[in-house]
């Protein structure tokens, strides 16, 4: 590609990641006081990234020769052994798909979280830093939470564009600070069970859990250097580099030779474990949902879970180095084991949005199904086809949670104003007060803390929040992949079909499997949320009238067009009936992309199996899920019945699963597993090495040198007073002495010395006189 | 011809007479005085010495009107002095200037 002719659009894309990261500067530094204009700065730069993200995006899928010659701006940086370390950005299609999807889902979450965080309504003053806002006010922490996410997006922006796998760390990092930040936003939030883990707690877990993932991607990383001495994208994935790197073997210890690439990939993709949650390391995304929503949606959908998976797109050429390898086969187990098993958990969770981030675990799962199973399109199609849905779904719940808490609000308000009265008249009756006093006191203590996210206290909000509901259906409908309508059909329909037609039965099955328990608690979700009668007073009050609903629920339209309409760019040409309309384009870009990589990526021949599964698991899922809660969504409030709560009420599942249930609903236990084995530990190991530094060896011995040297310095001491000040006192009382000794034969006359010059004078004349010659 | 000896007597005894002025005069003007003398009694010596052993060369009559140049300087400094000092304190008892008694 000739200088002349690359378009002028490619030279802004440095501004992408840059612009929110300045968005953060000015308000970390300048802005902060003024929670409108921080906001503002954050969503005028997302929008402008936004804007030029798309510009670069659409000038890239124009480009036929963008996959062969992928544009790069790159700077030595880091001198390294051989070579430097470049601070590069570079579009390919893979880059440029991604820029389609990650500014604009930034910014509707940015513009949702003007809504969401309240800004322009006033401060309450019973609001504490650290604490959600009451409903109808502004967050106290507002410009803070729009600092983070904007720094957040530019580690996002910044990685799809990274040129290198250094660039790409430092920018991976730069998020899981952020989650970690975000995650623990209202950190000074607790709770009354003390089994219910706390937003501080949650963002703890996740920046440790993901962590063991980063590290051992650092050693996979440290050892491509090692191998190749470069980390350049355009360096490694050279055919000649990836052959030697799949020939040349290390050996390892009870393992035997095993080929660089596959020891390196298995790294990489531990990195991706963590940062994606995937099973082992999932444990910590459903606990992050302890986060503000638009957090949950920033991070389970458009940027940090997306970035495990398009770390292993990336990389894709050097996982897939040898061939049908142990590599690809770990993350297609990985994967299609994640997506079934979290798959289970989502259908016993009560909390919308614990639903919702077992979901997004299991839906990651089939991403790295796909990518293990050779299937590199269908995996990036899944990846931006679930960032739409998922931001999505994510948005809005954290809709219907306002509304629930503003309903909650209203509902207490009332019983307030009843309970007034009935104080009135009680204080008619006693003359004693306090009886309002005692009132509050008998709501609160009969009733368990009232919990706006758990979905048996909802029901019947599709009348009450009609735009959230609507919106909630699409992007649920797409989850759940109804059939040819959305995005989510499409995208999971090639994965399965591309299980099916290269012969992975197992992964196939599984994936069936999982795909149908997804459209169960869908509808289950969905049913229980927006269906049937209002099951408590807050679900009965809830409503989306409040200003600040605009700006939540137009994000959410924005984006269900997507949840539908981002399918069709992904029809199969092989497809019956459609396919003679479809051009496919998406395939048409990532193919260039692959032949560009040498990855085979051919168009699959159609097959009516996966197809028919597809169709019937969505379908038949959510039609059970239905059956299944339609009897609960009926179930009504019982108005004037204290002792009934929604929360008493048995899930339909809970009596035939029996046992099972409970394990599901306890998420397989994993939580207390690990606190057993590995926290425990580390905590006793931490209470030894604790009492090791401080009780037994480290403290005594600095205590002890520190002793010693007090004793030393006293000694010291008395030296100095005693030999180094005696002698220098000594001189000076010496001196003193001789001085007013001698001060009575300066008379001041100077006839008095000149006599005394004279008899000198006299007495040298006369030795000399006297002396012999 | 007179001898030598005659003349170093002479300027022996004019020296002791202005030792004596400036040891047990008190009045300043009095010890600059004896200063003058003992000045020119070196001056008589410095003289006959010449007259006696370096006639011929001009060296006596050098380092004579040296001194006399030099004595007149002293004069002038040492009156100013002694008037400066008068302004000061009224008097020019040399006695009673022991201003740098120790």
């Amino acid at each position: 590609m000739h200088e002349s002719s690359i378009p002028f659009i490619y030279n802004l894309t440095i501004l992408v990641p840059v612009l929110p990261f300045l968005a953060f500067a000015l308000i970390v530094l300048w802005a902060n006081r003024n929670k409108k204009l921080s906001a503002g700065l954050a969503i005028g730069s997302i929008a402008l990234s936004w804007l030029i993200g798309w510009a670069i995006a659409f000038t890239a899928f124009g480009a036929h020769e963008i996959a062969e010659h992928p544009f790069r701006m790159a700077r030595a940086w880091l001198p390294a052994s051989r070579a430097w370390q470049a601070f590069g950005f570079m579009v390919d299609p893979l880059s440029a798909l991604m820029l389609l999807m990650v500014p604009f889902v930034c910014f509707l979450i940015f513009v949702y979280s003007y809504g969401y965080m309240g800004i322009g309504k006033p401060i309450s003053a019973h609001d504490q830093r650290g604490w959600p806002a009451t409903p109808g006010h502004v967050d106290p922490l507002a410009s803070r939470f729009f600092a983070y996410i904007a720094l957040f997006a530019t580690g996002m922006i910044g990685l799809v564009l990274a040129d290198n796998l250094i660039m790409l760390l430092i920018f991976w990092e730069i998020m899981g600070l952020c989650s970690y930040l975000l995650i623990g936003f209202w950190f000074a939030r607790t709770y009354d069970d003390p089994k219910k883990i706390t937003p501080k707690e949650a963002g703890l877990k996740a920046f440790l859990t993901t962590r063991i993932g980063d590290t051992l991607m650092l050693a996979g990383i440290l050892l491509l250097f090692a191998q190749i001495g470069s980390l350049s994208f355009n360096d490694i994935f050279r055919p000649e580099t990836l052959e030697h790197l799949a020939t040349a073997t290390t050996h390892l210890p009870l393992v035997g030779p095993v080929p660089w690439a596959t020891l390196i990939a298995i790294l990489i993709f531990c990195g991706a474990i963590g940062k994606s949650a995937q099973f082992p390391l999932h444990v910590w995304l459903p606990d992050a949902m302890e986060g503000p929503t638009p957090v949950s949606a920033l991070i389970h959908a458009a940027t940090m879970v997306s970035a495990g998976v398009y770390l292993i797109i990336r990389t894709f050429p050097l996982m897939a180095a040898v061939e049908h390898g142990p590599a690809l086969q770990f993350i297609a187990f990985i994967g299609a084991f994640t997506a079934l098993f979290s798959a289970t958990i989502a259908v016993a969770q009560n909390d919308i949005k614990k639903v919702l981030a077992y979901s997004t675990v299991s839906q990651l799962g089939f991403m790295f199904a796909a990518l293990g199973i050779g299937a590199y399109i269908a995996a990036t199609f899944h990846l931006l086809t679930h960032s739409f849905f998922k931001a999505l779904l994510f948005l809005g719940s954290g809709s219907v949670i306002h509304g629930m808490e503003h309903g909650h609000h209203e509902g207490e308000q009332e019983t307030s104003r009843r309970g007034d009265k009935e104080t009135r008249k009680q204080g008619d009756k006693e003359v004693s007060g306090g009886g309002h006093h005692l009132s509050t006191h008998h709501l609160s203590t009969d009733l368990p803390a009232f919990d706006p996210q758990d979905m048996r206290n909802m029901g019947g909000l599709f009348r009450r929040m009609p735009r959230t509901a609507w919106t909630f259906i699409i992007g649920g409908m797409a989850l759940a992949g109804f059939p040819i309508v959305t995005a989510g059909f499409w995208s999971k329909d090639e994965i399965l079909a591309d299980a099916w037609v290269h012969g992975h039965t197992v992964i196939f099955v599984t994936l069936a499997v999982a795909a149908l328990l997804t459209a169960f608690y869908t509808a289950r979700q969905i049913v229980m949320t927006f269906f049937g009668a209002p099951r408590t007073p807050a679900a009965e009050h809830a409503s989306e009238h409040d200003s600040i609903f605009t700006w939540m629920t137009i994000p959410l339209m924005a984006l269900s067009v997507f949840a539908i309409g981002f399918g069709w760019v992904g029809i199969p040409t092989t497809f019956p009936v459609l396919g003679q309309w479809s051009s496919n384009p998406f395939h048409h870009l990532m193919g260039s992309l692959a032949e560009a990589l040498h990855i085979e990526a051919a168009e699959l021949p159609f097959a009516a199996t996966p197809l028919l599964t597809s169709v019937v698991v969505a379908l038949g899922g959510l039609l059970l899920g239905w059956l299944t809660y339609r009897r609960v969504a009926q179930i009504g409030q019982r108005i004037g019945d204290p002792t009934w709560s929604p929360l008493q009420m048995p899930d339909p599942l809970a009596r035939p699963l029996g046992r099972v249930y409970t394990v599901l609903q306890n998420k397989y236990y994993f939580d207390e597993f690990y606190g057993r084995v590995f926290i425990k530990g580390v905590q006793r190991l931490a209470n030894w090495l604790f009492h090791f530094d401080d009780a037994w060896v480290i403290d005594p011995i600095v205590d002890g040198v520190g002793r010693l040297w007090r004793r030393l310095s006293e000694w010291g001491h008395v030296f100095d007073e005693r030999i180094v000040d005696g002698i220098v006192n000594g001189i000076g009382a010496v001196t003193a002495a001789v001085g007013s000794a001698l001060r009575f034969i300066q008379t001041g006359r100077a006839q008095n010395y000149l006599l005394v010059g004279l008899a000198a004078a006299s007495v040298l004349l006369g030795v000399f006189l006297v002396l012999p010659k | 011809m007179v001898p030598l000896t005659w003349y170093l007597v002479l300027a022996a005894a004019l020296f002791a007479i202005g030792m004596f002025g400036v040891l047990a005069r008190k009045n300043a003007v009095a010890v600059l005085m004896g200063v003058e003398l003992m000045l020119n009694a070196v001056n008589i010596n410095l003289l006959a010495f010449w007259r006696y052993t370096a006639l011929g060369e001009l060296v006596g009559h050098a380092f004579a009107v040296f001194v006399i140049t030099v004595a007149a300087a002293e004069a002038a400094v040492g009156v100013a002095l002694f008037i400066a000092v008068y302004r000061q304190r009224d008097t020019v008892n040399v006695e009673e200037l022991d201003a740098m008694k120790g």
